[in-house]
């Protein structure tokens, strides 16, 4: 490994003090948070924008990034999310009939802190072996003594081992939107009347959450994190939604009693990701954190309800504790909700990917039926969902 | 879902000969469905005519027949072995279509054989251009807009709908054949008319042209459950208009968003469901619109294909292997990923490095032929590399071409603006060249923008060119070599020798260069392909490698071997050499670790199992000593075998030994004894041998001065091809001034200083008449073992690689027998070999003549062993490792007594016949090149015709290279040289007793009159020299014709067969016409009498008796008893 570095390198360095030397991309500085890999070949920009990343280092397994620039149609949320970018070759040019920009500039003008030209596959082999941790990007000033020199590694590792845990953290106040916003029935629904409305509580929602809804008649009232109960209430709501988010949720009380309070409504009701660990938490589940976690487009998953596989979009560091095979009851408050079961797992880990509750209209999954990126295989959920929803309202 | 427990037999069909556009990746795949099918306890019934093949090994399968692909046969062998199910996925288009046409015929069900893999109607849905299109429509997606023709008619009015460009597909062909892109009527006819020719079912496809758009591929898989996973994409980096296997193509996509290859995944799963490939893999294509982004479906394979084969290699993910499982009835999620262990097969690989594939082409074989590529694919191999980055993939994957000048260079004098304005033009039209003179092109200064402009190459590839450019001129420009900017060259791929070139280093540059980078500490580490990204921990140890800072290598305990492999498939180097280096694998993995270092995709080699360490590496001295390093750190290294792969890794031998590697096997020395000319003549007359004699010349008096001291008539050939001109047999000082004299002017280019050649022309005696003979054989140092005697068909003058031959030889006597011993003993001791070497021998009027020795596996080896029931390359490898053959007579890879020298009364005869690929190439006006076999090698493959005499078994060896065989009767066309008339008229006299009818020109009918033998007369024509194409063709009436002349007559469809020696005094391009007409109408020909003899008795064998089938197992035994009865 070569150690030595000058103030014109970036430097990558992890918590257990491995270290990387390469050249900066995108903003010069520095920057610190949980590093962690994602394996999709395509989208990074759905990744770098995806709020679920907010304060992680992200590193892309793929070696060639920026090819197709940045566009204004792909974007999941306003901004990039990542609090650093590791890559091994940044493209030169940009070459894609939608790109209107090239993602080096997006970076910079965001100030996210980045790197390249290292061995990726080293660091996520790395990665993969001893967990995910906390890890820093320096560059340029943050880089240089200001004496023509650079700082040493015990001073950016002290940077590093400063920054907090992700365990422990509760960020989708930090990411979820401040104002609340709708989204109107589109594609073969637009301008005609909703067929549903959906209460979808943002902890960090991805834009293609609520389109693939309202792509299927729904409006979709996408709300901040700090709405109450009696706020959902006021919006009649056909069903609710918890997004995905950032952060462990494990701190997320708050969210758990907001959830309850809407089953105990029985309001149909959706999780995705973090949503998912939200409904396991309100159903007497814990959670965990996965030792590398699930980022990729790549992941099988099966559905146990009808046994078919599906592959999927995984961004997701904690995972729900719960008990495969036959439904059990939910252990909140001696079964209060019935009967529940594990519909999804991951194949390749046997990691819960899919709650669904068995007496009350609930279910989530931990991965991305949204996609973007990713393969649409799962899809059909946002069907269930309107299903369950119609017939909710049918019963009614 | 569990594996179906009501089939209990398979049989499995394979892809026959290889030819352009299916090659050894139905091997491959093939090898890998039989492992499955056997491992999962089924009884595996192959059939294949190929002997070359790995998959045809009698461990492979229970039952292997070594038979044609034809519908009667596979009716003979379905009746005896009853199979449960039949497999035609992974044996390419030819089970596909061998599987049609047993279902058409009914034959599937009078068995109760259940088609598995893909459903009749499936295939149907795949491959029928119209039925496909509604998939496409119901799939809401795109196809080009077209419509169906059967006749030029048709196509006029189609033309008129849609304008030009066009594109023509004949439906029911492989690779593409028969396609091409139409920019005016002239064009469309001619494409169009070859295309309903081509077409089983007379039909074409005229669409919109999409040329210029970029293209992409995707390889499924889809389980009985219906689950379905993408296992990789490919771009093709060249534009739609050029076929994928001719193309650069590189792993996955670059320059599609996730939005827009999602798109195409969508699209892609919807077809696999429409098209109704239930289990298995299938391959589409598509097109995408560089500035809108439309989607157009081009085509699907519903099948394994050599597309399924790259991406197989590129990404860990076996498709074959899981495709014959899915057969079975597992799910995709029931299956393991090989490669974790862990992980199911249910996901799609995501891949952390670069995967770029580049074809080699043959055209320099085919002189005259079109060298433009188009929609038909002419490409004869390819070589795959893996890297850290684009730049050092495609850098790897061109020098792993292993082909002169055909890497990028800086060679010279940087192009002025001329020669950029030059080759700005030249790379409009897609040739082997392009991306060379898209380099130098930037070299001079292009910009990206003008090389867009011409290519429509996508802007990404062509800012990566510029780069690799750029880094290039740093490094010829630098002061120093700094480790920064060394290291840099080699993330853009450049390879020691290029460095060494640009820094004008001379002669041992690239050793200076590799000595300073070492000093350096500068070298490439090595990664797996783990199919996940380094997601989860790979158990299996595939390798490639990249200049980065972590190796994944692991320490070995057992000593390790490494066999070259032999890299690219060309036309002289195929499949045969993958099939013995496989076998040294399969054998010394017993007592040691493999290594195996090969960089061709479409090769059983390169399947991660096979041996125990895969390295998928360019075979140049640069990589191969870098892994020989790198493993002599992990564990002892006993050595590296050399002599497996063909030429390309002996080449290297010497080399390898200089640096330190030690050579198992015969010595470099010894190599070079046999190679070199003098040497070897110096080993012959100590030997008391003939050889023929020879010389060289560089100027027409040196030719003759040569030619006069050897003797007419002479063969003379360029050291190497000047202008497309090859070999000749030249018969007088007239015929070999006009020779010398147009080697000059085609050299004029070139530098002719006063009338001398830049390079020698080399001027060998020709044995008219000869008997050739192919000798395989094993040595120790002491004890000879006779792998086969091959006697050729064709008389010498045929190059021995597109002859057909016989095992055991059917004509030579015990006493030349023995000489052949004899002389291979001492040929073999002479030279020093240690494990296999091939010897070419001719018999002219009894006197032996030694040809040429190869201290090296040959391309007959494989034949020989099927034929002779012994693993020949087994047996080799041990030798090579220090064994004796008496160690491997007593541990049964050998005979326990005699050898394959031995020929025994009642032993089946086999029969090896080429496959040539003349209908894939064309001269620029379209018309056929020319198919006349030489002393240069042209063939891209072979089969092996089996059977009780050598009448059948040749019979069985035509209906297996050429569709439906001999005929048993019809027409005869005759037209035979002055020299061979006196042979002529016994045959003429059987064919007319078989009930054929002679056509004949006047000069032949007129020799078969006086000999009281009727025949038809046939205008003449004469020659048409292709050099030449708007020369008129000149009919002479003769008297008593029947008023047409022979290319009329074929392509009335009147001639069955033909018969056409060439005039030996005149040039060898006469009777091009005719040779040219029937190829288009795939028509029997024969260019020698004595392999029209063998013809003869051949349509005797057919007509009064019927073939029979023997499994080589069958084979086996019966070998066995033979030789415990001579007890």
């Amino acid at each position: 490994m070569n150690l030595s570095f000058s103030p014109e390198d970036a430097v990558l360095v992890l918590e257990d003090g491995q270290v990387y030397v390469g050249e900066p991309y995108g903003a010069l500085g520095k920057t610190t948070g949980e590093i962690v890999f994602a394996t999709g070949m395509t989208g990074y920009q759905e990744t770098l924008t995806d709020p679920s990343y907010d304060r992680q280092i992200v590193v892309q397994t793929f070696p060639h990034i920026g090819d197709t620039g940045v566009n204004h149609e792909d974007p999941e949320s306003k901004r990039i999310w990542v609090a650093g970018y590791v890559v091994r070759e940044p493209s030169p040019v940009v070459s894609n009939w939608r790109a209107d920009g090239s993602l080096d500039d997006d970076l910079k003008r965001e100030g996210i802190v980045g790197i390249s030209r290292i061995d990726t596959r080293k660091l996520v082999r790395h990665l993969r072996s001893a967990g995910v941790m906390r890890a820093g990007v320096f560059s340029g000033d943050e880089l240089s003594d200001g004496k023509g020199g650079v700082k040493s590694v015990d001073e950016l590792l002290d940077v590093v081992k400063a920054t907090p845990q992700m365990q422990g953290l509760s960020l989708y106040d930090e990411v979820s939107t401040k104002e609340a916003y709708t989204v109107e029935p589109c594609g073969d629904f637009e301008g005609k009347k909703p067929l549903f409305t959906v209460a979808a509580i943002d902890l960090g929602i991805k834009g293609m959450t609520p389109h693939r809804m309202a792509e299927r008649g729904c409006r979709v009232h996408v709300l901040p994190s700090t709405t109450t109960f009696e706020q959902i209430e006021a919006l009649n709501p056909d069903g609710v939604f918890f997004s995905n988010g950032p952060g462990d949720p494990g701190e997320a009380d708050a969210i758990v009693a907001l959830l309850r309070q809407v089953l105990d409504a029985g309001h149909p009701f959706f999780g995705i990701c973090f949503g998912n660990q939200i409904l396991g938490r309100a159903l007497g589940f814990g959670t965990y954190k996965l030792k590398f976690g699930h980022r990729g487009i790549n992941q099988p998953v099966m559905d146990l309800t009808t046994g078919k596989v599906e592959v999927t979009a995984h961004n997701h560091g904690f995972a729900v504790d719960a008990p495969k095979g036959e439904p059990v009851a939910a252990p909140y408050e001696n079964g209060k909700y019935g009967r529940v079961r594990v519909s999804h797992v991951d194949l390749n880990d046997d990691v819960v990917e899919g709650l669904q509750c068995l007496d009350i209209p609930a279910f989530s999954v931990q991965y991305h039926p949204e996609a973007a990126a990713g393969p649409h295989d799962a899809a059909y959920l946002f069907d269930r969902f309107v299903d369950l929803m119609k017939s909710s309202k049918e019963g009614k | 879902m569990p594996k179906r427990t009501d089939i209990k037999s398979v049989m499995v069909i394979g892809s026959g000969p290889i030819v352009i556009g299916q090659a050894a990746e139905f091997d491959y795949s093939g090898t890998q469905a039989c492992r499955v099918l056997r491992e999962e306890g089924i009884r595996v019934i192959l059939v294949n005519s190929n002997p070359a093949t790995i998959m045809t090994d009698p461990e492979m399968a229970d039952a292997t027949y070594i038979e044609p692909i034809a519908t009667p046969i596979l009716e003979k062998i379905i009746a005896k072995e009853r199979p449960d199910a039949l497999l035609p996925t992974l044996g390419g288009q030819t089970a596909l279509n061998a599987a049609m046409a047993l279902g058409e015929a009914g034959i599937l069900k009078k068995y109760g054989v259940e088609l598995i893999g893909a459903s009749l109607d499936a295939i149907d849905r795949g491959e029928d251009r119209e039925l496909f299109k509604k998939v496409v429509d119901q799939a809401g997606a795109e196809s080009a807009r077209s419509d169906i023709a059967h006749s030029i008619e048709e196509v006029d009015r189609i033309a008129e709908r849609f304008g030009f460009p066009l594109v023509v597909r004949p439906s029911f062909t492989m690779g593409g054949l028969g396609s091409g892109i139409a920019h005016d009527e002239e064009e469309l006819h001619r494409i169009a008319g070859a295309g309903i020719h081509y077409s089983p079912t007379d039909e074409v496809l005229i669409e919109e042209g999409i040329e210029g758009w970029k293209e992409f591929e995707l390889e499924l898989m889809r389980d009985r459950n219906d689950n379905v996973v993408v296992v990789c994409p490919i771009e093709n980096v060249d534009p739609v208009g050029v076929h994928t296997g001719d193309s650069i193509t590189v792993a996955p996509c670059f320059t599609l968003t996730d939005r827009e290859y999602q798109k195409l995944r969508d699209i892609g799963i919807a077809i696999i469901r429409g098209v109704g490939v239930d289990t298995g893999g299938c391959n589409i294509q598509f097109a995408v619109h560089p500035q809108t982004g439309r989607i157009i479906v081009i085509e699907m394979n519903p099948r394994v294909s050599r597309s399924s084969a790259l991406a197989s290699k590129a990404t860990g993910f076996p498709i074959a292997k899981i495709a014959t499982k899915l057969a079975l009835g597992y799910t995709l999620d029931e299956i393991r990923n090989d490669i974790t262990q862990s992980t199911p097969a249910s996901f799609e690989p995501t891949i952390d490095y670069v995967v770029t594939k580049v074809p080699r082409f043959a055209f320099e074989k085919f002189p005259g032929a079109d060298p433009t590529l188009t929609t038909s694919m002419k490409s004869v191999g390819e070589a795959m590399a893996l890297g850290g980055n684009f730049q050092e993939s495609l850098g790897k994957a061109m020098r792993s071409i292993d082909k002169r000048h055909m890497a990028f260079s800086w060679d010279g004098e940087k192009p002025d603006q001329a020669e950029v304005d030059e080759l700005l033009k030249a790379i409009h039209i897609p040739t082997e060249h392009r991306y060379l003179q898209i380099q130098r092109a930037m070299w001079g200064g292009a910009t990206p923008q003008q090389i867009f402009d011409a290519t429509k190459i996508d802007p990404w590839f062509i800012e990566q060119l510029r780069q690799i450019n750029d880094t290039a001129l740093e490094v010829k420009a630098a002061e120093t070599l700094t480790p920064r900017l060394l290291k840099k060259a080699k993330l853009a791929g450049l390879s020691d020798l290029q460095i060494a070139h640009l820094r004008h280093l001379g002669d041992e540059g690239e050793n200076t260069v590799r000595e300073l980078r070492w000093s350096y500490g500068l070298r490439p580490v090595y990664k797996t392909v783990d199919t996940c990204a380094a997601e989860f921990d790979a158990v299996t140890p595939y390798y490639y490698s990249c200049y980065a800072d972590e190796s994944e290598l692991r320490p070995r305990e057992r000593e390790a071997v490494i066999i070259l492999g032999s890299g690219p498939n060309r036309i002289g180097q195929g499949i045969e050499f993958d099939y013995t280096c496989v076998h040294a694998v399969q054998e010394l993995g017993k007592d040691y670790d493999t290594i195996m270092v090969n960089c061709n995709p479409e090769t059983v080699s390169t399947d991660y199992d096979m041996s125990d360490r895969l390295y998928f590496e360019p075979l140049t001295f640069e990589d191969v000593l870098e892994i020989y390093e790198a493993e002599k750190k992990m564990g002892p290294v006993k050595g590296v075998i050399v002599q497996l792969g063909g030429q390309t890794p002996l080449s290297l031998a010497a080399r390898l030994k200089a640096a330190g590697v030690p050579i198992l096997g015969t010595t470099p020395e010894s190599i070079d004894l046999a190679e070199n000319r003098e040497l070897f003549g110096e080993v012959l007359s100590r030997e008391h041998m003939n050889a023929p004699r020879y010389g060289t010349a560089l100027s027409l008096e040196e030719a003759r001065q040569a030619a006069h001291n050897i003797g007419y008539p002479v063969l003379v050939r360029p050291s190497y091809v000047l202008g497309g001109r090859g070999m000749e047999i030249v018969y007088d000082d007239a015929q070999l001034t006009k020779y010398v004299n147009r080697a000059l002017d085609e050299a004029k280019a070139d530098t002719v200083v006063s009338g001398r050649l830049p390079s020698p022309l080399l001027i060998d005696k020709f044995l008219q008449d000869a008997i050739e003979i192919d000798v395989d054989a094993l040595f120790d140092g002491e004890e000879l073992y006779i792998g086969g005697i091959m006697e050729h068909i064709e008389e010498a003058g045929v190059h021995s690689g597109d002859a057909a031959c016989t095992l055991p030889p059917c004509t030579l006597s015990d006493d030349q027998i023995r000489r052949l011993r004899e002389g291979t003993y001492a040929i073999a001791k002479g030279c020093g070999v240690k494990g296999l070497i091939n010897v070419q021998y001719a018999f002219m009027a009894n006197t032996l003549y030694v040809i040429e020795a190869n201290p090296r596996a040959s391309r007959t080896v494989p034949f020989a062993s099927k034929a002779t029931g012994v693993p020949l390359a087994k047996a080799a490898a041990r030798i090579m490792a220090g064994e004796t053959i008496a160690d491997q007579r007593a541990n049964g890879l050998l005979l326990p007594k005699g050898d394959g020298g031995i020929i025994r009364p009642g032993q089946q005869v086999a029969v090896k016949e080429s496959v040539l690929p003349f209908k894939r190439f064309r001269t620029p006006v379209g018309k056929t090149v020319d198919i006349l076999l030489g002393p240069e090698m042209r063939s891209t493959g072979e089969v092996m015709g089996f059977d009780r005499d050598f009448p059948h078994a040749f019979a069985k060896s035509q209906l297996a290279a050429y569709d439906g065989g001999l005929p048993t009767k019809g027409n005869v066309f005759i037209s035979v040289n002055d020299a061979d008339k006196k042979q002529l008229p016994l045959m003429a006299v059987r064919l007319v007793e078989l009930g054929f009818t002679i056509w004949a020109t006047e000069g032949t009918a007129s020799v078969l009159s006086r000999y009281g033998i009727e025949s038809k007369i046939v205008d003449k024509i004469s020659t048409r020299v292709d050099s030449d194409p708007e020369a008129p063709v000149q009919i002479q009436h003769a008297r008593g014709s029947v008023g047409k002349n022979v290319v009329e007559l074929i392509e009335d469809g009147k001639i069955d067969m033909i018969l056409n020696t060439p005039n030996s005094r005149g040039s060898r391009s006469d009777g091009y016409s005719i040779r040219a007409a029937a190829i288009a109408a795939d028509l029997p020909q024969f260019t020698t009498m004595t392999e029209f003899s063998a013809v003869l008795l051949a349509i005797e064998a057919v007509r009064n008796n019927d073939y029979q089938i023997m499994s080589i197992q069958e084979h086996s035994k019966q070998l066995f008893e033979l030789e415990s009865r001579e007890f």
